[in-house]
Formats: structure tokens, C-alpha cells, sequence
């Protein structure tokens, strides 16, 4: 799960970050009335979670309480490459003698946790990568043994970060490990990570990605979750419990396990149609899940078919037989069915079909994952 | 010959008395696997269908001589039990759970590195693994299995998705081609083998011929199988890579499963295994076919 600024933000202040005073706001006057209590000047940052904000317009410095209101006006509402901002943040604006910039992630193929430092911060740090590799430090960090103060000092030196500020820098980076750590993050980034005139290190922005793997230890998150932005299709399968993310095609996808699916929309795309979401089903494909996965895949207007691309191991054809047959009578399908049945007791399954009297024009079987997906594109196709 | 287990692999299972370890665990048994212990703390002294519960991994391996460890316990116990596993002594662990998190996958990773450097831990958030005939530890259903020949030519799998996997399976058996055994490594973002140590294997293995490889978005595990094929396989080798159409930045149900950044994309990873001189499959389908045209010819 992504956080938007002002989350992550929140979430680094309790690992003892250093971040500005400031509050969020929806409207107008909240914004006026959390710049009141930040001080003037203050910065209005829009909060979407996608970069370019500034260029966009998305963030301006206000010192009273008319130019929030012309500023927060402006941004809330503002599209930025799509992400509409229904949230501005807005904090006391800092003093920036330099900035820097701090991440850490898990290198997979390392196997250890990596810090990223570069004395050179504020802009993409993708970029600095092309134009001078070596501005950037980059340190592995074996996640049994953790992050001293000593080796952070270490790193801050390589980076290259001014003597001044080594102290400073390394204690924030001891802090940004312990929240990534501890926090259960996949990313926690700080760009720019800023010194101020007056010595201190400062988070002046936060970029954080939870692992959802491990909500069940974080119920703070829980908050989280209500900001998360999910279309509507999106959210009524969050609440069946479903895998599914929303795409913009015609074909409706539903598939057990998330290779399969992922598969299937590689399938779909090969013979000319689009997926309109992915969808894992998962291993227990009974009629409840089915009837869920129908009902989500239904509420999608765009779809025009849907595929439906069982691989039985666990789960077996006539259960999965038996589940679509009885969501068929539960929920009125819009668009008709593809379905392709292999694996355990397919067989069985494929005759529950064939018995339960379903018209071709609302269900169709087809023996392969390729013949099955150019039926469903084929139907989509239709006008 | 196969590759990790094989027929003289005794396994016991954690979590044997839970839903999910008596389910699979008494089907590994009933494929012919020996499974010969359970453990789940204070249930010592009880059995499933005849196979007794121990305490402790410890106590189990004692009075049984278990070799390999089947765990199927929540996310949450999954870290502790895998190393409990290890410090008993078991030398290969099969971790099925789905849901641990990564940073806990971390620290075991490198715990078992650091402590235990001869357990070898599959997993976790996989479906397994299946030596058809032998031994089949963890979820795949034993009889979607094609069982090697013994002249050959077998087939080893290696694979980052449980479906796909057992569509591979399903796929050689229909085209009636044997296979050695197969790997399904999981796709979480830190397993505990990977592809280039099946690959390893594999390549090692007098039983394997020819290796068919599946991966998908996310990550660089496919980029640094590429790269170990170029120098160290010199048997035949079909791929496919699920995610062509993956939208970047969005997870598509496996942690492992996303693109970020531009990297860890379907086609890069094509690409690299391409000039391995692997054929590339553009659905699982076309991979197996492939590889039935590389059997005939071998």
C-alpha cells in the first residue's frame, strides 16, 4: 500500500523523523485553518500519489491567509496526470541550505536491505543515476545485523553529505531503518532530506510503501485504508475479498491463482482483445467466491464478455462447475461466458455444465486456454 | 535421481493437525510419500490417521529420522517455524504459507544463511515440490504428474507461480513426456531457493534432460537465471514469462509480481533468456510445445 506525503509523513514521525509542522486539509478553509496553526509561511502541497506535483502546479508557498485560500482553491480539484487531488497538506515552510536524499528498499537479488544516499537530493534520483552514479552511495545492510550509527556515518561520508551535516544525516538514517524495518515497509524514501541554516536534518518530504503482508501486526494502518484510492470496482471486490485490480478492456477476467491470471491476460491480448481487470479467484472456487467474482466482474460496464480460465489442482472442475452454475442464478450477467476447464475432475465438471441447461449465448466451453480466449475476444468484438 | 527429495525423504509436517497441513499432508502421504511425523506444540502423544504428533521439530526428528519439513502454519508462526525446522537439523524445508511478511523473510533468509547454511528452505508462498513416483511435498495434486522414464528423455520444471505450474505438468503429461521433478520456488519477493539453484541442480542431475522454465514480472530472478544459463546450462531449455501485459506499478496477486521503476518487465526477461539461447513460449501452452520439439529431437 502507498502512503500519500502527509501519511508518510505521520508514519516517520513516529519513529522520531524529523518532519514540519502541518495538517491536511479538504477544503478551503481547513486549509486556511491548519496554516493558522503551522504559521506563516506556509507550503500547500497537493496529495496525489504520483511525481511531477510541483510542475504541475500541485505545490505553492503561501504567506497569508488570502494566498492559501487563491492556492488551496486552485489545487484541490486539480488533475495530475490523472490523479484528481481531493487532499492538500499543508505545513510551515522550511529554510533549505542543501538537500539530500535517502532511501531504503529491499535489493531482492542481494537479499539484503539496500540504503540509497546522495548528497544530492530534489530532484529524480533515477536521474542522477544516469548523469553521475557515483553521487550515489549505495550500502547493503544484512537485516540480521541492522544499521549502526557508525556504519550510517560511514555511508554519509561516501555520499559525499558536507561535514556539517554528517552527525545529523546519520542519526536520521539510523531512524529511517528503524521505521522501514520495524514499520514493515517495502519503501521508505526521503527526497529532499533537507539541512537547514540552523544544522538540523529535516524529512521534507516522505515517500512510504507498506507491505500489506504485514497489516496484521500494524493495526495504525488501518487508517490507512480508508484514504486508499480504488475505483468502485475496485472496492466492492476489497470487500468480497477478491485479487483484482481494474483495467480499461472488454474481456472480464476471472482465473484461479495469480500466474494463471496474469497468464490469461497475456492470452487475451495475444489474440487481439484487451482484459478489462485481473482477477485471482484463488484455490477455493466454490459458488460463493464465484458469485462474488461474477458480481464485481458484472459491475464493470466496459465488459463485453468474460473468460473464465480454471486450471484444477486443489481446486476441482465439478466444485468450480457447480459454483458457476449456481452464481449464474444468483446474479444477472450482462455479458456471456467463456470458460475453459482443465485439471482435476474436468471432466465432471464440464458435464455439471452441459446438464444445468445454460442457453450458448450466455455460456460457451472451450477445451484450450488460447481456443477459449479468441472465443471471448471474438464476443467482445460484437456490437 | 531427482533433484532435493526423492523416494528415501521422510517428512514430517508443522502444522499437521491445522486444516491446510492435514489436508495436503495426508495427500502427500496417500501419493506414497513417506510422511512420518507431525508437529504442533502441546498436541504430543495424538495422531492423524495413524501419523504421530510430536512437540517440537526436535522431538519429532528423534523418534523418526525425519530428513525434510512440510510447513503449513499461519503467516504470523511461519518465520519461527522454519527456523526450528533448521535448528533441528532438517536439511530441506518446504514452506507453503502464504502472507509472511518480507521483512521477516529477510531476516530468516539471512539467519539460515549466517546459522544453518546446510537447511535448504523452498518457499515460503509456494506450491511445493513433486519428484512424480518419489516423493510430492506440499500442494500440487501427484496425478496431474507425468512419471520419468528411464531412459528418458525427462523434463525438470522450475517455476515462480503455483498455476502455472501445474498447468506445465498437465501440459507434459498430455504431450506424454516424463518429468524429473518440479520446482516451484514461489513468488514472494525474498524466497529461500531460486531459480538459479534449481537451475543448478538440474543441470547436475543425470535424470534431467531438458528444463523448462517459468517466471514472471517483478524482480531480476529470471535477468540473473539468464545469466547463469549463459555460463553453466548446457542442457535445453523452454521458457515463458507471465506478465506481457501487466500494467506497471499495480501488484498482480504474488508480492514479487509488479513492475516498478521501468524494471523486472515480461519483456526484458524474454529478452535476456532469448540470448541465453533459451526458447521462449509466448503462453505456457507454446513453452510446453517447445519443449516437446526439443524432447524429440534429443
Amino acid at each position: 500500500m502507498d502512503l500519500f506525503e502527509y501519511q508518510g509523513k505521520q508514519y516517520f514521525a513516529r519513529y522520531g523523523i524529523a518532519v514540519s509542522a502541518g495538517g491536511v486539509a479538504m477544503t478551503v478553509d481547513e486549509a486556511v485553518a491548519q496554516a493558522q496553526l503551522a504559521e506563516y509561511p506556509v507550503v500547500i502541497k497537493a496529495q496525489v500519489q504520483v511525481g511531477g506535483r510541483g510542475k504541475a502546479g500541485g505545490i505553492k508557498l503561501a504567506n497569508n491567509a488570502d494566498e492559501v485560500r487563491t492556492h488551496a482553491k486552485n489545487i484541490l480539484g486539480m488533475d495530475i496526470k490523472g490523479h484528481i487531488v481531493k487532499r492538500v497538506w499543508v505545513e510551515h515552510a522550511s529554510d533549505i541550505a542543501e538537500e539530500y536524499y535517502a532511501s531504503f528498499t529491499l535489493d531482492r537479488s542481494a537479499k539484503r536491505h539496500l540504503l540509497m544516499l546522495s548528497a544530492q537530493g530534489g530532484i529524480e534520483i533515477e536521474q542522477i543515476a544516469v548523469t553521475d552514479p557515483t553521487a550515489i552511495v549505495k550500502l547493503h545492510v544484512n537485516p540480521i545485523e541492522g544499521l549502526s550509527l557508525d556504519t550510517a556515518q560511514r555511508a554519509a561520508i561516501d555520499a559525499r553529505i558536507p561535514e556539517k551535516a554528517v552527525s545529523g544525516v546519520a542519526a536520521m538514517l539510523v531512524k529511517l531503518y528503524e521505521c522501514f524495518t520495524k514499520g514493515d515497509c517495502d519503501l521508505a524514501e526521503i527526497n529532499p532530506l533537507i539541512l537547514k541554516p540552523n544544522g538540523e536534518v529535516h524529512a521534507l518530504d516522505a515517500k512510504v510503501t507498506l507491505d500489506d503482508n504485514a497489516a496484521f501486526r500494524h493495526p495504525e494502518w488501518e487508517e490507512y485504508r480508508a484514504t486508499e484510492e480504488l475505483d468502485d470496482r475496485e472496492r466492492l471486490a476489497r470487500e468480497k475479498n477478491l485479487q483484482y485490480i481494474g483495467l480499461d478492456g472488454t474481456v472480464g477476467i476471472i482465473a484461479n491463482g495469480a500466474g494463471l491470471a496474469m497468464s490469461t491476460l497475456d492470452v487475451v491480448n495475444q489474440v487481439g482483445g484487451e482484459a478489462a481487470n485481473f482477477l485471482d479467484i484463488g484455490g477455493g472456487a466454490n459458488a460463493e467466491l464465484m458469485t462474488s467474482a461474477l458480481e464485481v466482474i458484472n459491475s464493470d460496464t466496459k465488459v463485453k464478455s468474460i473468460f473464465i480460465n480454471i486450471f484444477g489442482g486443489i481446486t476441482r472442475g465439478d466444485e468450480v462447475a457447480k459454483g458457476i452454475v449456481e452464481a449464474m442464478k444468483r446474479v444477472k450477467l450482462r455479458a456471456p461466458i467463456v470458460i475453459r476447464l482443465d485439471g482435476t475432475n474436468a471432466s465432471e465438471g464440464h458435464e455439471i455444465i452441459a446438464n444445468a441447461g445454460i442457453p450458448e449465448s450466455q455460456l460457451i466451453s472451450r477445451p484450450t486456454m488460447l481456443e477459449a480466449a479468441r472465443a471471448a475476444v471474438e464476443l467482445a468484438g460484437r456490437e | 535421481m531427482a533433484i532435493f527429495v526423492n523416494e528415501n525423504t521422510k517428512v514430517l509436517v508443522q502444522g499437521l493437525t491445522g486444516g491446510q497441513g492435514r489436508f495436503h499432508g495426508l495427500r502427500n502421504r496417500s501419493y506414497g510419500t513417506q510422511v512420518v511425523a507431525g508437529v504442533t506444540p502441546g498436541k504430543a502423544g495424538q495422531d492423524v490417521e495413524g501419523i504421530p504428533v510430536y512437540d517440537t521439530v526436535e522431538a519429532a526428528v528423534a523418534a523418526t529420522g525425519a530428513t525434510a519439513s512440510f510447513i503449513a502454519v499461519p503467516p504470523k508462526a511461519a518465520p519461527a517455524a522454519i527456523l526450528e525446522a533448521a535448528r533441528a537439523g532438517i536439511g530441506f524445508v518446504v514452506c507453503i504459507t502464504e502472507g509472511v511478511p518480507a521483512q521477516d523473510e529477510a531476516r530468516v533468509f539471512a539467519t539460515l544463511q549466517r546459522d544453518f547454511p546446510k537447511t535448504r528452505l523452498l518457499g515460503p508462498n509456494c506450491p511445493g515440490i513433486i519428484s512424480p513416483g518419489k516423493c510430492n511435498i506440499g500442494i500440487t495434486a501427484g496425478e496431474i504428474a507425468a512419471l520419468p522414464t528411464r531412459t528418458g528423455p525427462n523434463v525438470g520444471i522450475v517455476s515462480r507461480s503455483g498455476t502455472l505450474t501445474y498447468q506445465a505438468l498437465y501440459e507434459l503429461k498430455q504431450l506424454k513426456i516424463g518429468v524429473s521433478t518440479c520446482v516451484g520456488i514461489g513468488g514472494d519477493p525474498v524466497p529461500g531457493t531460486s531459480f538459479v539453484d534449481c537451475l543448478a541442480e538440474f543441470q547436475s542431475d543425470p535424470e534431467t534432460h531438458a528444463i523448462i522454465m517459468i517466471g514472471e514480472i517483478g524482480g531480476s530472478a529470471e535477468e540473473e537465471a539468464a545469466e547463469f544459463i549463459t555460463t553453466h546450462v548446457t542442457k535445453p531449455m523452454s521458457a515463458y514469462i507471465a506478465g506481457v501485459t501487466a500494467p506497471a506499478g499495480r501488484k498482480m496477486g504474488h508480492a514479487g509480481a509488479i513492475v516498478s521503476g521501468g524494471k523486472g518487465t515480461a519483456k526484458g526477461k524474454m529478452d535476456a533468456l532469448h540470448i541465453a539461447g533459451v526458447k521462449i513460449g509466448l503462453n505456457p501452452t507454446e513453452a510446453c510445445e517447445l519443449m516437446a520439439q526439443i524432447v524429440r529431437g534429443l
